[in-house]
């Protein structure tokens, strides 16, 4: 069975912020078919009322105390950037 | 002699005798890498000048009288997913090809502190996603057992250098086994410890429910030693645990009596192996010599692992990596006339295949329509691994099974098939699910010589377990092999 066509490839490269010459959106359809086609089997699980795991530990919100505490200079945040304009990060166009 | 194949527990004794200076040992391990480096291609950067004038301010602080801790001046690889200021870290990665971190990722800093010797960036499968170390925008790793072979993944360069002679002890980190097994494949100690127990702060993150920094060694003692100066609380780290470190060298007593050993069935398998199940059974053997008591146990879960893991892990990394946009560091196209051409261009050119396809398949579990029935079912069948784990560790105090189902392949073998890839992964990374601590240590060679590992398991947070079972094998197994290069 199909799970994933080459529709959904491009759909979901696109809200990735991917894109893939043609020949490799057909490449990666197809080796994401069969990778979704074996994880898929977890349907087939039953899991009750199960509840799904969100940590591993018991650990809950972990929170310091809200005090100002010394962070990066703008210089070396900005140490890094493509490109700067203004102290900040230069973009192109937003469009 | 051959100084660069000592271990740190050794070179520390020499040096508290003044038997031999930081500068000769980082030297000699400097002469190793020029020359097998370029056979092996375990490093992405070296930092030989810095190295060594390091290793002189060591020498002063000992002469001067200074502490000799068990990391004093000892030569460290770390892999280059971890952040050094001022050092380039790029992952492996095109994306971060030029990437200068201004911080120290928190386990750099408690190194610095025992005053460590860092010799360089190791490399590795861009963004520690792979088995085999072939997924690098700087190239392929070669086992140094035989270099047409992968040395496992994703951290395959720590694993190549500490069996090479090119470092003493490296850090990597562990997703789904990235660290024991490609210490599996290379015959070194590789251990993961629980999760929570290393800081992350500054471990370029991959999938954040599953990802544990860790060492690789030549021996559990380093091992030992290592876990002591990187365990820790860390606020800068949300999940950091805040328990009380224990001295982990206290568990290193060679003695299992009555030690309750399982052998998960589930990973005996399919797909393992025979020179690899014999090595297993070889261990038993020596567990049961020693007077631990074995048994086979079933952990039926177990069967939906890879499954679990691959859906939560690139859902996670799809979320991590969209951080990766040209805009504040790395790579940017700079040809893109607006913002969102920008972003596609930039991340198009700056990821590599696999870095893709696992965006893509996490992109789908995560959107709508699918989230049920993949991400949000994944984290279900999780908490059944994780009760089935728990299930087994009321009845024993380790697991034992394989590190990886077979020896290291060749280069080029699995690359176009990423699921027989994935596979080599099958029994480490039900690890990483249930955040488990486990080490890998070598049992010894196949017929054809290269290493074979086996795996120990513990609960939440007993090291000692692990630690004591390792040390006590180790010693029964009496691995000494060192590959011919």
């Amino acid at each position: 069975m199909e799970r994933i066509s080459k529709d959904d490839v491009e759909y979901v490269a696109k809200l990735a912020e991917l894109e893939f010459e043609e020949k490799d959106t057909e490449k990666f359809t197809s080796q994401l078919d069969k990778i979704l086609d074996y994880v898929a089997e977890i349907s087939s699980v039953d899991t009750g009322d199960v509840a799904p795991t969100s940590h591993v530990l018991d650990i809950k919100n972990a929170f310091r105390d809200d005090e100002p505490k010394e962070s990066l200079t703008q210089e070396a945040a900005l140490k890094n950037a493509p490109d700067e304009a203004d102290s900040g990060f230069k973009v192109p166009k937003i469009d | 002699m051959e100084t660069y194949y000592l271990k740190a527990h050794e070179l520390k004794e020499k040096l508290i005798k003044k038997e031999i200076t930081c500068t000769e040992i980082t030297g000699d391990i400097f002469s190793r890498i020029e020359e097998v480096e370029e056979r092996l291609n375990s490093f992405i950067r070296l930092e030989k000048e810095r190295a060594l004038s390091r290793a002189e301010e060591v020498d002063s602080l000992i002469a001067g009288g200074g502490r000799v801790d068990d990391l004093t001046g000892i030569p460290v690889a770390v892999k280059d997913n971890i952040c050094t200021m001022g050092i380039k870290t790029t992952c492996a990665s095109r994306i971060l090809e030029n990437y200068i971190p201004a911080y120290n990722a928190s386990v750099i800093e408690r190194l610095e502190s025992c005053n460590y010797i860092l010799l360089g960036k190791a490399n590795m499968d861009e963004f520690a996603m792979g088995s085999s170390s072939e997924n690098s925008y700087f190239g392929p790793v070669k086992n140094p057992w035989d270099i047409r072979r992968v040395p496992g993944g994703s951290s395959g360069g720590p694993a190549a250098s500490v069996a090479a002679g090119e470092a003493v002890c490296a850090l990597g980190s562990d997703t789904g086994g990235s660290i024991r097994q490609p210490a599996s494949l290379c015959g070194v100690v590789g251990f993961k410890p629980t999760y929570g127990m290393v800081s992350r702060y500054g471990l370029v993150a991959f999938a954040s429910s599953l990802d544990q920094i860790g060492p690789f060694t030549r021996d559990v003692e380093d091992c030992a030693s290592m876990l002591n100066v990187i365990c820790g609380y860390d606020e800068n780290d949300s999940t950091s645990l805040n328990t009380k470190v224990p001295d982990y060298k206290s568990f290193l007593v060679p003695d299992i009596k009555g030690l309750k050993i399982g052998v998960p069935k589930e990973l005996m398998v399919e797909g393992v192996d025979p020179e690899v199940k014999e090595k297993v059974f070889n261990v038993i053997k020596l567990a049961e010599d020693m007077g631990a008591e074995v048994e086979e146990i079933s952990i039926p879960n177990l069967e939906h692992a890879l499954s679990v893991y691959y859906i939560i892990a690139s859902s996670e990394a799809s979320s991590n990596l969209s951080r990766f946009d040209g805009v504040r560091y790395g790579y940017r196209n700079a040809d893109a006339v607006t913002l969102r051409e920008m972003y596609r261009k930039t991340r198009s050119e700056g990821f590599g295949d696999e870095v893709k396809r696992r965006i893509i398949i996490g992109t789908y579990c995560l959107s709508a329509g699918y989230y049920d029935a993949y991400y949000e079912k994944a984290q279900r069948v999780r908490t059944l691994i994780i009760n089935d784990f728990k299930k087994a560790f009321s009845k024993f105090d380790v697991l034992l099974s394989p590190t990886s189902p077979t020896t290291a392949f060749k280069i080029g073998e699995k690359i176009e098939d990423p699921l027989t890839m994935y596979l080599s992964d099958i029994c480490t990374l039900p690890v990483n699910i249930a955040g488990l601590p486990a080490v890998s240590i070598p049992a010894g060679l196949s017929g054809d010589k290269l290493p074979i590992g086996i795996q120990i398991i513990g609960n939440i947070l007993r090291e000692d377990n692990v630690l004591r079972a390792a040390c006590s094998l180790e010693k029964a197994i009496g691995f000494t092999g060192k590959p011919e290069l």
